[in-house]
């Protein structure tokens, strides 16, 4: 596992990611982040537990539902929050939107508003890594929902056809869309169609981020190694629903419920973790949650006050 | 005739035709438990059963193969494909079989075949849902196009694209889900390929499509305050294409300015513009004037959006220079 600083690091991004959902749903209400936009609360020990696992020259592709993503993968917060907003000063200058963010630098290539449009890329990184005889991995983000597209079947069977340098890690956040998962599913655990393709297949407890951390580690040593990839399955929650525009009616409050009680809810198990192995005091986890609450609210500021693109930049960048 | 809001006549159109023919089924994402995510088919799994009104898993291009498969086979589905800028994953089922089965296999089978999906920017959706991808389809023959601006247009096409032995491409608007017009109570039917004149005028013939209607009745609105009369022609299905009401427009204004919301390079509006120069060349007194999106992929900021899509100001901009 990590030294306690990453620890740290990773328990202040989990908590950044909350406050950030909450955040940017004020700022929706208000109308300065448009369109529907869709939060991850509940989800945060996926994303930054997996992204721990990575170097920056790593390279991840994200979903629509990627802040977490981001936040783990290291995003400078100010410019992801300017992006929400559609500033000049965001990660993509306010022409992508939340669901589109990308930093070549951070290794975030990236977000994806099309259900499992963004896994084939990922399997090229993957593959091009291996042809260059590098030990460089992508891990692609993708949620149970977009494992019953023809995309996952077709590039699933061809990372491990060649082996590529690849993680597959599914978000079973137990809804696809409004769709519940026992309604859209043939089988109870997507790591189960790792069998039909030759590669291992783990299912594991999402809200538990040191499970997220066990099983990305040995995923990412085997794609290091050249082995080939490997799909993980990690069993969550989506508290918020589905985005800003859902209508809700699906999920029921008692089950809502049952995901949120402090035996699931990721931040407070990994809160209570660290104080367990002495890694920090109860004092620490309040700075800490004070630090990340802190840094949201500047992003916001920074988003807020940041100017909106010119027009002149609406026809550029079309072509290299 | 009542004001009714253009989704809750689509909806009404869908009960109308699954009451008259128990072959009409509905599949598609959301559907079902939740309506819809435009709220179309909101509760009518409870009229219905989650046998005719069926969430489907994610998987756009089988779900378009069982459609196809299940029309040939004697139902009549009508599939709702969220966003139109996701139909690419349905193309080749599209084009490769629904367009053309008919025909190679001689007339052994038909395709009664709805896809309902929507397009349209503006609503700070982003890159990835905002599109507007009809000529792709109007491209490939076999396949009827239907585009309705208004709820008394999208109601009577609605239930004549079902009752088609064709595979009917259905394009709504997320813009217009939400406004209302005037829809008679009593059953009515329009027949595809009949364009409709939505406000007659002397001028200029200007011929728009889906919202575009809309921003056409202002920009005429305002040109008539200052003596310029312009008739907004509204083609409702694009193919097949009315040029005979067209024709009979252009011939009274002698001068055509086309507006749609998708790209103007290679949008409909550029078979439009050909047609009439091919055969209406001789009505015109300049040349036909096109509008359409700018060519860029397009952005999320509410400071740069805005500027991707045609307005009335850029119709009224238009309609002047054809009348210089
Ligand atoms: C190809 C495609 N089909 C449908 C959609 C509409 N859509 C957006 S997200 C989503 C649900 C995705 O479910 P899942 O993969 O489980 O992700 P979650 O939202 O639960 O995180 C759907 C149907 C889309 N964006 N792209
Ligand atoms: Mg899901």
């Amino acid at each position: 596992m990590f030294d306690n600083d990453k620890m740290k690091l990773l328990y202040k991004r989990m908590v950044v990611t909350r406050q950030l959902e909450y955040g940017i749903r004020e700022q929706h209400k208000a109308g300065k982040v448009r369109g529907p936009v869709h939060m991850c609360v509940g989800q945060e020990a996926t994303g930054v537990g997996a992204c721990a696992c990575l170097n920056d020259d790593d390279w991840v592709t994200s979903t629509h539902r990627g802040h977490a993503h981001f936040v783990g993968k290291g995003l400078d917060l100010n410019k992801m929050v300017a992006e929400m907003m559609g500033k000049s000063t965001g990660y993509c200058g306010g022409k992508a939107s939340h669901m589109l963010i990308a930093s070549r630098e951070k290794g975030m290539l990236g977000g994806c508003g099309i259900v499992c449009g963004a896994l084939g890329i990922g399997v090229g990184y993957g593959l091009t890594f291996k042809m260059d005889g590098s030990d460089r991995v992508a891990l692609s983000f993708l949620g149970d929902g977009a494992s019953n597209e023809g995309m996952f079947h077709e590039a699933l069977n061809m990372a491990a056809l060649w082996k590529t340098n690849n993680v597959i890690f599914v978000e079973h956040n137990m809804y696809g869309l409004t769709v519940r998962a026992d309604r859209h599913l043939s089988v109870e655990n997507i790591s189960d169609r790792a069998a039909a393709y030759g590669i291992p297949g783990v299912s594991i407890d999402g809200n538990d981020i040191i499970a997220v951390i066990e099983a990305t580690e040995e995923a990412v040593a085997r794609a290091r190694r050249g082995e080939g990839p490997t799909l993980i399955e990690a069993k969550t929650y989506r508290v918020l629903g589905f985005s800003t525009g859902d209508k809700g009616g699906y999920q029921s409050q008692e089950e809502i419920d049952s995901w949120t009680t402090p035996e699931k809810d990721p931040i407070i198990r990994f809160a209570k973790y660290l104080q367990e192995k002495g890694i920090c005091t109860e004092a620490d986890i309040e700075e800490l949650n004070a630090e990340a609450q802190n840094d949201v609210d500047k992003a916001i500021q920074f988003g807020l006050e940041s100017p909106y693109p010119d027009s002149s930049v609406l026809m550029e960048g079309i072509f290299a | 005739m009542s004001k009714r809001f253009y989704k809750d006549v689509l909806r009404e159109a869908l009960i109308e035709e699954m009451e008259r023919d128990s072959n009409v089924f509905l599949l598609g994402e959301d559907i079902e438990v939740y309506g819809g995510a435009f709220r179309v088919t909101e509760k009518l799994n409870e009229m219905f059963g989650s046998m005719r009104v069926m969430d489907t898993p994610i998987s756009e291009q089988a779900q378009t193969g069982i459609a196809i498969g299940a029309a040939i086979a004697g139902k009549r589905p009508v599939l709702e494909m969220m966003y139109m800028d996701w139909i690419g994953l349905t193309l080749d089922q599209m084009v490769n079989q629904a367009s053309l089965l008919h025909y190679v296999y001689d007339g052994q089978v038909k395709l009664p075949f709805v896809m309902r999906t929507q397009g349209g920017a503006r609503a700070s959706a982003s890159a990835q849902h905002s599109k507007s991808l009809e000529a792709w389809f109007c491209h490939i023959p076999g396949i009827k196009v239907v585009s309705p601006s208004t709820p008394y247009d999208a109601k009577g096409l609605l239930k004549a694209a079902i009752r088609d032995d064709n595979p009917v491409l259905f394009i709504e608007h997320k813009l217009l889900y939400g406004t209302r017009g005037e829809v008679p109570e009593e059953e009515y039917i329009l027949p595809i390929g009949k364009a409709d004149i939505k406000r007659e005028g002397s001028d200029c013939t200007v011929i728009a499509t889906s919202a575009m209607v809309l921003e056409a009745l202002e920009a005429a609105e305002e040109l008539e305050k200052e003596g310029i009369s312009i008739e907004v022609v509204d083609p409702r299905t694009l193919v097949p294409f009315d040029k005979e009401t067209v024709k009979e427009s252009i011939e009274k204004t002698n001068h055509a300015v086309i507006v749609h919301e998708a790209w103007k390079t290679g949008g409909f509006g550029g078979e439009i513009a050909a047609i009439i120069a091919e055969e209406m060349f001789d009505s015109l007194d300049a040349p036909v004037i096109r509008l359409g999106a700018k060519d860029c992929p397009i952005p999320y900021s509410p400071g740069l959006e805005p500027l991707t899509v045609p307005n009335k100001d850029d119709i009224i901009a238009a309609v002047k220079k054809s009348l210089q």
